[in-house]
């Protein structure tokens, strides 16, 4: 090889945010994978009710208040959630961690409205076929529920040490906001699913 | 300027220098904690093949046993029993520990050199992925070891493998198994896209990516939309068999065709996971041996894209038997019809590159002339079991046996072997000896079709799948013998490829670094790859860059620090130089998570408050891995 090297890119920053960054693809790597994931499960539920003559089977559909309270406030969760990404984006460390704080704190209500859901859903698992598959799909979207929530509250505590300052640090928080809102935009079609298909 | 962005630049500094910086930094420490917390590509891709190949060997041992049963009729080296849990071990073992780990692994270990980085992307998750495989390959052969194996076929259908008929733990150990390889898969898939997405060198523009990368890219993607539906079938299934779901009960409104569809609808696309990244080798091998660059480019890219989406539109034709409406199972036939097609296009396109180039027949290139052979007759069975009709005769016959070793052997074996000698080189710093390499050839070449062809006839003269023996008066010995004895010489010849490579690891011709003068990336750093791979990150002009005049590359990167672990990381579509990101360093962490994660599958097969337990030890792991320790890499 030549000695001479031809391209210097020591100006070339060391973080950035959204596409530019590698961190971000991945998390999109893993929404498409997860999405394909909400898919399926939307399908099996699709599919066993076709192969049923009644449905839900011979049970009543679950009570709408814990899960449609829920919907409503994950909605509202996208307002902050918005607003916390521009504050990364902008380097407003104090903006962003009271934020995250907000986050922490609706993240866990929203587990505990989540708790209460899986006690209205008038089917055990083992009950039949539709109560097995309703406390999958509920199950699985809690799973992303409560990982993204643990998520948040580890770096909720991380941007308040000295690595808050932190440009990648800052792209962490974006990343995380990014997840943030699959969870709560894959909710709404498992939410149509699990309490207004069975009352149509 | 924030702290970050100084430190010490290649800048100026002269090669001998630059090397003990870069050794320095990307170097992982000795010892065992040391050798468990590399995140180097290289090495966590060399321990997957190993692995890998490990796993064949347990595989290839299940079917030796299998056909010294079937060698003579009612034979009684093995009862029914041990039979059904071998060959669902050497199904499950072939398609799930060994072919899709081991053409992953050839993209961990390859991609990161041949577009021209420093490390793969997201490391640790990478290592991660390693460990869970590990783990998850080891149970379930352990699980067997105390005669706990799978036992209903690597499909493991149900109500077969439901709690009725599957009582015990053997289908659960199967089906959390598919849990671990499943999880390291689909990891593998996201670390290759992003490494080929965004840190390809400078100038490799999307029609400049070499056509392995390419074939390892569009199966990634595969990988994520149809590993989630076996992780899905099979956590239904331990979940019927161990808390009382119904997915796939009947009498409670489940169904069993459920299992079917979600099986198959990753079942096919697994086929071309397998496949694809074959196909990549192939046309890497090519250009090389022709000294002519591969025919047809953008038609195989597009191929390759093609194959990816068709790929999830063939999977009932596993299904003609069950019952489906005609008119659903006319469409698959077409489908399965029309997939032939992209591979069709590739396969001329080879073809024509060994026409108008000057072939050297050396041992890769033995191996990729094997392929077309088998494959184009396995495509042809294919061709002729996507029709409803003959798919109905020959369903659960031997025919299908045949079929799908011919394509998955000849597609994918022949192949991913003539890349182990093409790569052995790269890896090691030496040659494979080639005297040796070519008595392989011949013997896998000719004990592989004396093994598998008859199965074809047999299959036609009406022999059944997964029969632990057959009546002498069947008429079927004879051509069972044979079987049985070209497969243990097919075995063998896999004995004398552990024996080249064990062997050319001390005694092999020293390599360079590019003994076959090839013209993609990995052939510009010496053999073996030092920890940094590249001193300086090459920026290139062409689709074969070290082909041009001098057998370098159009120019060379400076600017990036030495000091700490530093990526260039560059634009989508045109992979123009954007940021100077850091790389992780090395931890311990992942493999921590890795036990704490598999601990959790591992007692869920007991006890489904495993699940809970587990949180606690995995959220701790991932915490550990992933909070700043205040290397330069983490500010």
């Amino acid at each position: 090889m030549p000695d001479r090297p031809d391209l210097d890119l020591s100006h070339l920053p060391t973080a950035g945010f959204g596409s530019r960054s590698a961190i971000t693809w991945g998390t999109y790597g893993f929404i498409l994978l997860e999405a394909t994931g909400f898919a399926l499960a939307i399908g099996a539920y699709f599919y066993l009710q076709s192969r049923s003559s009644e449905w839900p089977l011979g049970v009543i559909p679950p009570d709408l208040e814990p899960g449609t309270i829920l919907t409503l406030a994950m909605l509202a969760s996208l307002v902050p959630n918005h607003f916390i990404k521009a504050f990364a984006r902008n380097h407003r460390v104090q903006a962003v961690r009271l934020g995250l704080v907000l986050m922490s704190v609706v993240g866990v209500a929203l587990l505990v409205i989540r708790a209460l859901e899986f006690a209205v859903l008038n089917v055990r698992w083992d009950t039949n076929a539709y109560g097995s598959i309703i406390w999958l799909l509920l199950a699985l979207h809690t799973l992303h529920l409560l990982t993204d929530v643990a998520d948040t509250i580890v770096l909720t505590a991380l941007i308040f040490t000295r690595h808050g300052h932190k440009k990648r640090r800052l792209g962490d928080v974006e990343d995380n906001g990014v997840y943030w809102d699959f969870v709560v935009w894959s909710w709404l079609p498992i939410y149509a699913v699990i309490y207004w298909v069975p009352r149509w | 300027m924030s702290s970050s962005d100084e430190g010490l630049r290649d800048t100026g500094l002269d090669s001998v220098r630059l090397h003990d910086w870069l050794s320095r930094t990307w170097d992982h420490k000795r010892g065992l904690v040391g050798w468990f917390s590399t995140v180097d590509h290289k090495v966590i891709g060399r321990r997957y093949i190993i692995t890998a190949l490990f796993f064949l060997a347990l595989g290839g041992l299940a079917a030796a046993i299998m056909r010294l049963q079937l060698a003579r009729p009612e034979n009684t080296i093995v009862g029914p029993d041990l039979y059904n849990q071998l060959f669902s071990m050497h199904g499950t073992t072939m398609m799930f520990l060994f072919a899709v780990p081991v053409m992953e692994a050839f993209a961990i270990y390859l991609v990161p050199l041949m577009v021209g980085t420093r490390a793969i992307a997201f490391p640790r998750l990478n290592a991660f992925s390693y460990y869970v495989f590990l783990m998850g390959g080891l149970m379930m052969w352990i699980a067997f070891a105390f005669n706990t194996g799978a036992e209903a076929g690597w499909f493991s259908y149900v109500p077969l493998a439901g709690p009725e008929f599957s009582p015990g733990k053997r289908t659960d150990f199967w089906a959390q198994m598919i849990t671990f390889t499943e999880v390291a898969a689909l990891s593998v898939a996201v670390v290759v896209i992003v490494t080929v997405f965004k840190q390809r060198a400078p100038g490799m523009t999307l029609n400049r990516i070499p056509l392995f990368v390419w074939s390892e890219l569009v199966t990634s993607f595969v990988v994520l939309f149809a590993m989630p539906a076996v992780m899905m079938a099979s956590t239904m299934l331990i979940l019927d068999r161990l808390v009382g779901t119904h997915f796939f009960n009947p009498a409670e409104g489940g169904d069993a065709l459920l299992w079917q569809h979600l099986f198959w609808f990753f079942g096919h696309p697994e086929v071309y996971i397998i496949f694809l990244p074959a196909t990549g080798m192939v046309s890497a091998i090519l250009p090389a041996f022709t000294r002519c660059p591969v025919f047809g480019y953008t038609a195989i890219v597009l191929s390759l894209i093609a194959t990816g989406f068709l790929a999830f539109g063939l999977w009932v034709h596993h299904m003609f038997v069950a019952g489906l409406p005609q008119l659903g199972s006319s469409f698959f036939t077409a489908s399965s019809m029309v997939i032939a097609i992209p591979s069709g296009i590739q396969i001329f396109c080879w073809i024509a590159t060994l026409w108008l180039g000057s072939p050297v027949y050396r041992t890769p290139l033995l191996f990729v002339l094997g392929f077309i052979v088998i494959f184009v007759l396995g495509g042809l069975t294919g061709v002729m079991a996507a029709a409803v009709p003959i798919d109905a005769q020959i369903h659960d016959s031997y025919f299908i046996v045949a079929h799908f070793h011919y394509v998955l052997v000849g597609g994918a074996v022949f192949p991913l072997v003539g890349a182990i000698y093409y790569w052995y080189p790269k890896a090691t710093g030496r040659m494979m000896s080639e005297r040796l390499g070519r008595w392989h050839f011949a013997l896998a070449f000719i004990t592989f079709n004396a093994a598998f062809f008859p199965m074809h006839i047999l299959g036609l003269a009406g022999m059944p799948r997964r029969v632990y023996t057959y009546p002498a008066e069947a008429g079927w010995s004879a051509m069972n013998l044979v079987v049985s004895l070209a497969s243990l010489a097919f075995a063998f010849s896999f004995v004398l490829l552990a024996w080249n490579m064990m062997r050319s690891l001390r005694h092999g011709t020293p390599a360079g670094p590019n003994p076959w003068t090839a013209g993609t990336l990995e052939w510009a750093t010496p053999s073996p790859p030092p920890p940094y791979n590249f001193a300086r990150i090459p920026v290139i002009d062409n689709v074969e860059p070290l082909w041009r005049g001098n057998g370098s590359p159009a120019g060379e990167v400076s600017g990036l620090r030495v000091d700490a672990r530093e990526l260039l990381v560059t634009t989508l579509t045109e992979a123009m130089p954007d940021l100077r990101e850091p790389s992780p360093a090395d931890s311990i962490w992942p493999l921590l998570a890795a036990v704490a994660v598999g601990a959790t599958f591992f007692g869920s097969i007991f006890t489904p408050w495993a699940v809970i337990w587990g949180l606690g030890p995995v959220a701790v792991t991932l915490i550990g891995w992933f909070w700043p320790k205040g290397a330069p890499e983490d500010e």
